[in-house]
Order: structure tokens, then sequence, then C-alpha cells
């Protein structure tokens, strides 16, 4: 069934504010839309995903997170936020291949069916017993949970995919 | 299984993606309150038997509180409404009614 593997190491940025405040900071910054609800502007690479109604998390190249922090509080000014690095709180996985849904499926009371989570969607759910974020992206979809959770996440992935389909989707 | 409208991310979230967080609509008894109002705030609380409003937390989702109509013996549930609202809105009064007329929960009731 799917592939699981670890993603590299990641660039991401926490930024909570009013979002509709922050949206020309974000288009001037790093060229990025204000992402729907409980959606994904751009990719892992280069992104913003709606984390809350207050909190995007902003995907950047592994280790410019500090700089594109201090230059986006800079561009905010008198914008009440918090903007900070936190690229070393989470970690990713990539989830690859035929099956995907289903190995995430059997984990999440998510409705992960293609009409309700396409391209373009972000959630944040539960994973097994750990909080974690989906959203689909290349051949397969993208989980990020916290780093503790990693071997955790790890493991139960790969057992689910271990386990086969069951013919859901 | 409870399934809730979560007002703030739009998600129909699943019991297993919240966090319970009690009744619903508590008013702060504070310093100069009467010593059975402090008490009735820290520990009083309805155990009803039908109509009840209580608080949830979207905790493995987008983290925030919101408020829930729901019947404690059917389960059926008339609406969610965010934290920052000080009663329920009106059209969700109006639903709970329609379905028990009569109802009270505290000092919130419909007309009979």
């Amino acid at each position: 069934m799917a592939d699981v593997r670890a993603l590299g190491p990641l660039g991401m940025v926490t930024l909570r504010t009013d979002l509709a405040a922050a949206a020309g900071a974000l288009r001037d910054g790093l060229g990025l839309d204000v992402p729907e609800r409980l959606r994904i502007a751009g990719d892992t690479r280069r992104g913003a995903a709606w984390m809350a109604p207050d909190e995007l998390l902003l995907f950047v190249a592994p280790g410019e997170g500090g700089a594109v922090a201090a230059d986006l509080g800079r561009r905010l000014g008198e914008v009440p936020h918090l903007c900070a690095d936190v690229s070393d709180l989470r970690v990713g996985f990539a989830v690859e291949g035929e099956g995907w849904r289903e190995v995430l499926a059997k984990l999440s009371p998510a409705d992960l069916h293609p009409d309700a989570f396409g391209s373009r969607a972000f959630r944040r759910t539960r994973l097994g017993q750990v909080a974690a974020a989906i959203w689909p992206e290349g051949d397969g979809a993208h989980v990020l949970v916290f780093r503790s959770f990693g071997d955790y996440t790890l493991r139960l992935l790969r057992q689910s995919a271990f386990d086969g389909a069951v013919g859901f989707f | 299984m409870l399934i809730l409208f979560c007002p703030h991310c739009g998600v129909e979230a699943d019991e297993t993606e919240l966090a319970p967080g009690g009744e619903a609509h508590l008013r702060r008894e504070g310093p100069g309150s009467a010593d059975e109002a402090f008490e009735g705030y820290l520990f009083g609380r309805v155990n009803p038997k039908g109509v009840h409003f209580e608080r949830w937390r979207h905790a493995y989702g987008c983290g925030k509180w919101f408020l829930a109509a729901r019947d404690t013996a059917t389960m059926r549930v008339w609406g969610t409404y965010p934290a920052s609202e000080a009663g329920p809105p009106d059209p969700l009064r109006d639903a709970v009614t329609a379905d028990r007329p009569g109802w009270a929960w505290r000092d919130l009731g419909g007309a009979a």
C-alpha cells in the first residue's frame, strides 16, 4: 500500500494575528495570499496554512524561519501580532502512493473523502492518539505532528499502511 | 458518539476531537460576593436530564472554545455557538422550544 517517509527539515513560522489585517504584509513579504478557512495556499516548500481563525502556519525554506519571522514582524508594525520561528516544533511525514487516503482515514475521525478533502484542503485532526495536521500534496498527503509525537506517528502510519486497504475509497 | 459543529473552523467534529469543558454560561462571583454565591460559582452545577448547555473545546482542531445545546438523555444536539456569546442565539432557543416546549435550564427557558 502507501509509502510512509519522514520529510526532511522544514522551515515553519507561526503567525497569530487578525488575518485580514495581515494580508498585505503576507503578500509583500512572502508573495502569499491568506488561505481560506481549512485551506492551504501554496505548498510545503512555500505556503500558508489555515490553523485557526487567528492563526496561520507559514512554510518557508529550511533555515529561513528566523529571518522571515523578523521581516514579517517589521512589516506588520502596529498590527497586534505574534510571529515566531517554530521550525523545530513539529515534524512532517509524507504518505504517498495508492491508498494514502485509507492509511489516514483508518486513524482519524476526519472526513477524507475526495469531495471533502481534495486539493488545497488543510485539516487539523486526530491521528491515533495525537493531534496532527494533514493536507493532500503531490502523490499523497503530508502529515505534521509535534516533534515529541514523531516516533509514534511514523510507526502508526507504517502500521496502518502495512495492514492494507479496506476498500472504502 | 457525539458529532458537534465547530462554529470557528466549520468542521463537523467527532467527539474524540473535542475536549469537554463542563457547564456553559457560568457567571463569576469574585471578591465581595456573598459566600453562598461564591460557593455556587465554584461547585454548584446542574445535572439535568434533558436540555443542557455545555462548553466544548476543539482541542485536536482549531483549539477554540464553543458552546453546545444538547439533550443529555437523547443526545439530540440543537446547535453550537462561539463561547464569546453571552447566551444562546434566538434561532437556537426557538429550535429547543419547538422540540421541548416549556424547557428550562438555569435562568434560561422557553415559553410554555
